[in-house]
């Protein structure tokens, strides 16, 4: 999974809210990252502090907030949690399972000063 | 650089053309970091931008640090230019596919093949992605089909504003149908949209049976598996019907079509999925009239 590009997008979108609110620092970024999204949080943690210096967000904190999967079971008819995508439903055994929470990757919210 | 694949802040570049911003961004950030050129007074490795320091924090006065909450997706402006590459192709009536695989697939082989059996029927243009050369654009080009390559640098993946620049490069035609080889990745290509009406997924039996279990964002990804070189099967210990079932365990009811490109075997399946989906594309828009600009 490509970190570096998504780290960068995370910048622009940080930077793009700071500036809006007429912030000029960025002391905190909290993402919510997804058990079955695309990305692994240790490589973003990384790219997190390379991007991010020399820009708003120097030297701000990152919080990761993990949400976890989540998947529509046809047999069950009913929600299941989803450690990973190509697990058996953990109820029934089924794959019929169809993601309904946990691959999004989002910044929810920065602290500004 | 990404820890994962090992992709990095080079820029991407469209065959004899331009640079792209996105990747130019990420270069000044990485240039950023060796040259930390921070205004800083007193930087210190490592400082924590606490209180004290000497630049302007506060835009009100008392201003004390404040949450903004903010709810985007991390590829919110990736999937914004895809929906407008989307637009601009259906539009067109182009029908569009994201071809991804791991490198040796054999996918520059099936799209020549391909390009071959297609003759007639529609336009037809190649948008190729590599990291470098443009071997695979030239392998395209001697079909007669129109290709333009891109090469991503240490990019792992093609993004939707590098295929913005290639069909603006390309001028697409009204009616036709658009090939995108993605670069040779089974991980990083699966989160960019890039516009296209479905990712078709490639395995071929001398790779692993598992790696739809193995690379499963992908698979989930794709509308299309196909399973290629079948002719090779009797000579390699590849499970056919596993791999199958695996695909289908992370993207349930996933059409399979095998064949091979080298043989032909297959093949007049895989080009009637291709000419239904074009034909459904291609008639949803009334015809150029002779003449009329392909934009």
């Amino acid at each position: 999974m490509h970190e570096m590009a998504l780290a960068q997008s995370m910048l622009e979108i940080v930077e793009a809210a700071a500036r809006e609110a007429g912030a000029t620092h960025v002391t905190n970024v909290r993402l919510e990252i997804g058990a079955l999204s695309h990305v692994a949080t240790d490589a973003l943690r990384f790219c997190f502090d390379a991007v991010t210096r020399g820009s708003l967000a120097e030297g701000a904190t990152l919080d990761i907030d993990d949400v976890p999967g989540e998947a529509w079971c046809m047999p069950c008819g009913g929600n299941v949690p989803l450690a990973q995508v190509g697990d058996p439903c953990p109820r029934c055994g089924s794959f019929q399972l169809a993601v309904v929470r946990g691959d999004d990757m989002r910044v929810k919210d920065i602290a500004v000063a | 650089m990404c820890t994962t694949c090992g992709c990095g802040g080079h820029d991407a570049t469209l065959e004899g053309g331009r640079t792209f911003r996105r990747a130019d961004a990420l270069a000044v950030a990485i240039g950023a970091v060796r040259s930390h050129a921070h205004a800083h007074a007193g930087g210190a490795p490592g400082h924590g931008h606490g209180e004290g320091h000497g630049h302007d924090h506060a835009p009100e006065a008392g201003a004390a640090s404040r949450v903004l909450q903010v709810e985007r997706d991390l590829l919110a402006k990736n999937d914004a230019i895809a929906a407008s590459n989307r637009r601009v192709l259906r539009e067109r009536g182009v029908f569009a596919l994201n071809l991804v695989s791991s490198p040796g697939s054999g996918k520059t082989t099936l799209l020549v093949r391909t390009i071959e059996a297609w003759a007639g029927r529609s336009p037809l243009a190649v948008v190729e992605g590599d990291q470098q050369t443009s071997f695979d654009a030239d392998r395209i080009r001697a079909t007669g089909a129109p290709a333009v390559q891109v090469n991503t640098g240490k990019g792992c993946h093609l993004d939707a504003a590098m295929v913005r620049g290639a069909i603006a490069r390309l001028g697409v035609a009204q009616r036709s149908l658009l090939f995108i080889e993605n670069v040779g990745n089974l991980v990083c290509p699966a989160a960019f949209d890039l516009g296209e009406a479905h990712k078709v997924v490639i395995l071929s039996v001398t790779e692993g049976e598992d790696k739809p279990l193995k690379y499963p964002d992908m698979f989930r990804a794709a509308d299309l598996m196909l399973l290629n070189k079948i002719d090779l099967a009797p000579y390699v210990s590849f499970d056919r019907a596993r791999a199958i079932d695996m695909a289908r365990r992370v993207r349930p009811g996933l059409e399979v079509i095998e064949l091979s490109a080298t043989t032909g075997a297959g093949m007049e399946r895989w080009l009637g999925w291709l000419e239904a989906g074009w034909r459904r594309c291609a008639t949803a828009v009334p015809a150029a009239s002779p003449g009329a600009p392909a934009a």
